[in-house]
């Protein structure tokens, strides 16, 4: 099957980006670097294709009721327009479906946007639950997603976008609002200030440009999945999934069982006992950390669910899914390849808006000459 | 220039030089590290040990992924370049230059079995279509 494309795909391979398949959509890996466009968004701003999720439209007078029957947290709470949250979608288990942000857009209109992997999946969940309700739901094929991110990003993105200036620079975070034609979010999955824009498909090539010559770096997915596993953020598919309960992959937050408020999952979650907990894994020994790698722990086995090279510490870390009773500070074995080599849990986040807030164990010296050399 | 007419070339995209003291020095082709992107480690083989052709020696892992390096040839691995420890990057910036490991070979003329430069030339463009 032909892999599918963003408004950008084409643009991109122009541009000389390299392109893989990510769940089904080709899509840049990087354009020359990946570490260095890591480094660009931690010290600047890069910009990110991120057309391949998928934000969905559901407006009518049963959209709130839907919405509050199917997430994890309650859209209730969004006062007015341009608020957001996240949440999870769970299934009548209580594993995962999806991870989303929901933004309230008026009384009786939310823009919900899911991860490209399961969106089809995700569709078919609303549709079905929505049977019955007044609500219209409409996948927004025709938007392009541009993700914005770094110290600098909403600065530079002012200057790329002038008729949105005043609010990129007036918004508070995880708030959203339209202008000039935009749907523009202080939102954003790498550990750093940014934003996410919304635009309609034909206006991408261009604002990609603009922000370019306003001196955002082009960055590719690969980047993208450094820093979020260096903010400690889940992906989709590996950290997550519906085998899964929030409890068990660190993301308890993201679910809301005060008040009475009855979602799906929620029976599950309130009788459940986790099985498994989240946490960081820091490699003292040399190599590299990846999905799938097993880790003993004096609790018993475990499993690497994201793991790779670290760009702003300069060494391997992981997010793992590990036995209850393992904690911060614990030393493990991960089995990578043939050898048994040594990592120390933390909690993550392992790097916040470009500052390592883990200790580093020994060797740290990478970590400090790349903060102190901007 | 990417793939220079001196080396031969496996399939598996190493790259092996025969050279004057009669050992042969192994790196994977500009093709490979193009392909895996960034480098960030590199497990090197154990000097003295000896390998069969077309088995795992050594391990270069990117960004993105891990891949094996295999012995081109058989034989014993006389020396590892240590350097690359510290500096994977030069897998990128120097793919001929950053030799990873040098083997005694069980026969020079096992050399011939691999690919010319013209030829694994012609096999990446036929992959990449």
């Amino acid at each position: 099957m032909a892999l599918k494309t963003t408004p950008l795909t084409h643009f991109h391979r122009r541009q000389g980006a390299r392109l893989v398949d990510f769940s089904g959509w080709e899509m840049p890996l990087h354009y020359g670097s990946q570490i260095e466009e890591h480094h660009r968004v931690r010290r600047d701003a890069g910009v990110f294709d991120v057309s391949h999720m998928l934000a969905i439209d559901l407006e009518g007078a049963g959209a709130e009721a839907l919405l509050r029957r199917l997430l994890s947290k309650d859209v209730g709470r969004l006062a007015r327009p341009g608020a957001a949250l996240y949440a999870l979608m769970l299934n009548e288990d209580g594993g995962i479906v999806d991870d989303v942000i929901a933004y309230q857009r008026g009384p009786a209109a939310f823009r919900v946007v899911v991860n490209a992997g399961p969106a089809e999946k995700d569709l078919a969940w609303i549709r079905r639950h929505g049977a019955g309700l007044s609500v219209t739901m409409t996948p927004r094929r025709d938007l392009a997603i541009l993700a914005v991110q770094g110290p600098n990003a909403r600065r530079r993105a002012a200057e790329a976008l002038p008729a949105a200036a005043a609010l990129l620079q007036g918004l508070a975070r995880f708030q959203a609002a339209e202008a000039d034609g935009a749907f523009v979010a202080r939102t954003g999955y790498t550990g750093e200030d940014g934003c996410e824009l919304m635009l309609p498909a034909e206006r991408a090539e261009g604002v990609w440009r603009r922000l370019l010559d306003a001196g955002v770096a082009p960055c590719g997915l690969g980047a993208r999945d450094t820093l979020r596993l260096e903010a400690g953020l889940n992906l989709y598919g590996q950290d997550m999934d519906e085998d899964v309960t929030p409890f068990e992959c660190g993301l308890g937050w993201a679910v809301d069982l005060d008040g009475t408020r009855d979602f799906v999952g929620r029976a599950a979650l309130a009788g459940a006992r986790p099985r498994w907990q989240r946490l960081g894994l820091v490699l003292e020994d040399k190599g590299v950390l990846r999905h799938g790698q097993r880790v003993e722990t004096a609790a018993g086995e475990g499993l690497v669910t994201s793991g790779g090279f670290a760009p702003t510490l300069g060494r391997s870390i992981a997010l793992a899914r590990v036995p209850l009773g393992v904690a911060p500070g614990a030393s493990v074995s991960v089995a990578i390849r043939d050898k048994m080599a040594q990592a120390k849990c933390v909690q993550p986040p392992f790097v916040r808006e470009g500052k390592p807030c883990i200790a580093l164990l020994s060797g740290g010296d990478s970590a400090r000459s790349i903060r102190n050399n901007p | 220039m990417t793939a220079p007419h001196h080396l031969r070339y496996s399939k598996t995209h190493e790259w092996a030089r025969l050279d004057d003291d009669g050992l042969v020095t192994v790196g994977i082709t500009h093709h490979a590290q193009e392909q895996l992107g960034d480098m960030v480690y590199v497990e090197l083989p154990e000097v003295g040990r000896a390998y069969k052709a077309g088995t795992e020696c050594a391990v270069v892992e990117s960004v993105k992924a891990a891949a094996d390096v295999y012995a081109p040839v058989g034989g014993t691995v006389v020396a590892v370049n240590e350097l690359l420890e510290a500096h994977p990057e030069q897998l990128n910036q120097d793919p001929y230059g950053a030799w990873i490991f040098k083997l005694k070979p069980e026969n020079a003329e096992d050399l011939k079995r691999l690919l010319s430069a013209a030829q694994y030339q012609s096999m990446v463009d036929a992959d990449e279509g």
